[in-house]
């Protein structure tokens, strides 16, 4: 009788708690793990994803919208903002970016701002404008509005890149429930593990949300030499310089004249 | 051809960084120069981050050196007393420059001190070096004495005491300006990622009075163990020398250095300093223009750190 209270207690805020129907997503990447070798220059990845129709009411609340939002390893970084002093330009004022996404990708089926209103894409933080791009400004670490000039710039400056990236053609439905989108990943893509995390969304209202994640690395010889300059750098130094003697000796015997 | 460099983490044309390296050493071959001063702006141009630039020509300036202090060993035409005596006081110099970099990088600066140092050092460098030599041109023209070296025209620095022999130059000179000069090389070098050598070549013309058969092989001496010696401190200490770059580097280097060891030789010594004199005052412009200039964009980012 107990048991039977807890249970059904149990259902009762298990129903409150989530939505009353949820549909599932199931997404599958082309690759998880993109490799850098010394050919590099950029990679796609495919990720293919079907939305599942939940499984007590078997229900799809078709026409879906899909967020999926890309980011890399953290870094901080700093903008700096060049102003003219005595007749020429020098750093005068700038600000630092605490733990932002080195890499960061939102791709949707349409432009965010028609998929929910902003309330929810700020919560979410869903879209370039609505993600958190925390900056230290004096002892405190805080996000600015969307059209402070130091944060414009830095995302305009990762733009140029090719790290940040919006695109609202990106997600393709090839039938009502499947979906595909590319990931483009740039020459100069940083490595470690980027989370990819799908957020499904229907008339306004978000629905479902899945991650996954690919890891960049260095393969081969680049990993060999990018492993032996961080861990035996004084032994790589020396290479490095007799590695110079050696070609300037050998080019003085070759080109020897006398 | 693209090639991804391990340790700038891009990847570049393996051609266009081989030319590069063929036009740079092509002109260092010609003056006897370690050309860092034109190689670092080319690699930041292409987009590699300055401290692995600076960090990565030490190696390829290392390399083209060594070809050149070679050669000039071979025909007798380097002074290694004057070189250890100048190095002794550069190492000192490449310490000093060495904490005031990283003071400076701390206050966000350091792009500016380098601006202002390559625009001050090479246009005063380079409008003397083309003053004094079309001078000479004037006074071959005329017919007169070409030669630099006037006995008995001595300076207050042969005043100077603590008098040193230096037998292979045939000068006999205080140790004081010796270590000034040596200390100088050292902390420019350090600071602005050159060798140094546009301006060591002048300076022992000038002050110290060393005859042109020898101060070109000297100055290779000590800017070869001084680029070599940056190369292991800057591997050892930031991990930022790029193997794969410099060897592309080096390559290129040492066979443009051989031709334009050729055509240097058969040019007038006083056309020579003004071509060396006209170059290194376009690039103090080029600098100068920069810092003037507007940017197209005020705003720039510097990596702080990961997490």
């Amino acid at each position: 009788m107990r048991r039977l209270v807890a249970t059904l207690a149990f259902l009762l805020v298990a129903c409150s708690a989530g939505p009353a129907v949820a549909e599932r997503l199931v997404v599958s990447l082309s690759n998880h793990r993109v490799a850098v070798t010394s050919n590099f220059v950029g990679e796609e990845l495919v990720l293919f994803g079907t939305i599942e129709p939940d499984s007590t009411t078997g229900q799809l609340r078709p026409p879906y919208d899909l967020v999926i939002t890309i980011t890399g390893p953290k870094q901080t970084l700093r903008t700096r903002r060049k102003q003219r002093v005595l007749g020429i330009w020098v750093n005068v004022d700038s600000r630092e970016f605490v733990s932002v996404p080195s890499y960061l990708a939102i791709l949707s089926n349409r432009p965010v701002a028609e998929i929910a209103d902003q309330d929810t894409l700020r919560k979410l933080q869903i879209g370039l404008n609505y993600f958190l791009l925390p900056q230290r400004i004096g002892p405190d670490v805080a996000d600015t509005v969307t059209d402070d000039p130091f944060r414009q710039s830095f995302v305009r400056l990762q733009r140029q890149q090719g790290l940040y990236r919006e695109s609202s053609t990106a997600v393709t439905f090839l039938t009502p429930t499947v979906f595909r989108t590319a990931i483009a990943m740039p020459a100069a893509v940083p490595t470690g593990t980027y989370a990819i995390e799908v957020e499904l969304f229907s008339q306004g209202k978000f629905v479902a949300r899945t991650n996954t994640a690919l890891e960049v690395i260095k393969a081969g010889f680049e990993q060999y030499v990018a492993d032996a300059a961080r861990d035996y750098g004084l032994l790589y130094g020396m290479a490095t310089a007799l590695m110079a003697l050696l070609i300037g000796w050998f080019a003085s015997v070759v080109f020897r004249r006398d | 051809m693209q090639i991804y460099l391990p340790i700038a983490d891009l990847p570049v044309n393996v051609f266009l960084v081989l030319g590069m390296g063929l036009a740079v050493g092509y002109i260092s071959g010609m003056f006897g120069i370690g050309g860092g001063f034109l190689m670092t702006p080319l690699l930041i141009f292409i987009g590699i981050s300055p401290a692995v630039a600076v960090a990565t020509v030490s190696s390829h300036i290392a390399a083209s050196s060594f070809t050149g202090a070679i050669s000039y060993w071979r025909k007798r035409a380097l002074d290694v007393a004057l070189a250890m005596m100048l190095l002794s006081a550069g190492i000192v110099g490449t310490a000093t420059g060495v904490w005031l970099f990283t003071e400076l990088r701390a206050l966000d600066q350091l792009d500016l001190v380098i601006g202002l140092a390559y625009v001050t050092l090479l246009t005063v460098v380079g409008g003397m070096m083309i003053y004094e030599s079309v001078q000479a041109v004037l006074r071959t023209r005329r017919g007169g004495p070409a030669t630099l070296r006037r006995p008995g025209s001595h300076t207050w620095i042969h005043g100077l005491p603590f008098k040193l022999r230096f037998k292979r130059s045939k000068i006999y000179v205080s140790a004081i300006p010796v270590w000034a000069i040596g200390f100088l090389i050292g902390f420019v070098g350090a600071i602005m990622g050159i060798g140094g050598g546009f301006l060591l070549v002048p300076m022992l013309i000038y002050f110290l009075r060393v005859p042109t058969a020898t101060v070109i092989g000297t100055s290779m001496v000590l800017t070869l163990i001084t680029m070599a010696s940056a190369t292991i401190m800057h591997a050892a200490t930031n991990h930022l020398v790029d193997a794969v770059l410099a060897l592309i580097l080096m390559v290129g280097g040492v066979i443009g250095a051989q031709f334009g060891a050729r055509t240097g030789q058969k040019m007038r010594g006083e056309r020579l300093r003004l071509l060396l004199g006209l170059l290194v005052f376009a690039v103090g412009l080029r600098f100068a223009y920069e810092l003037v200039v507007q940017p197209d964009d005020l705003y720039s980012l510097r990596y702080v750190g990961s997490g």
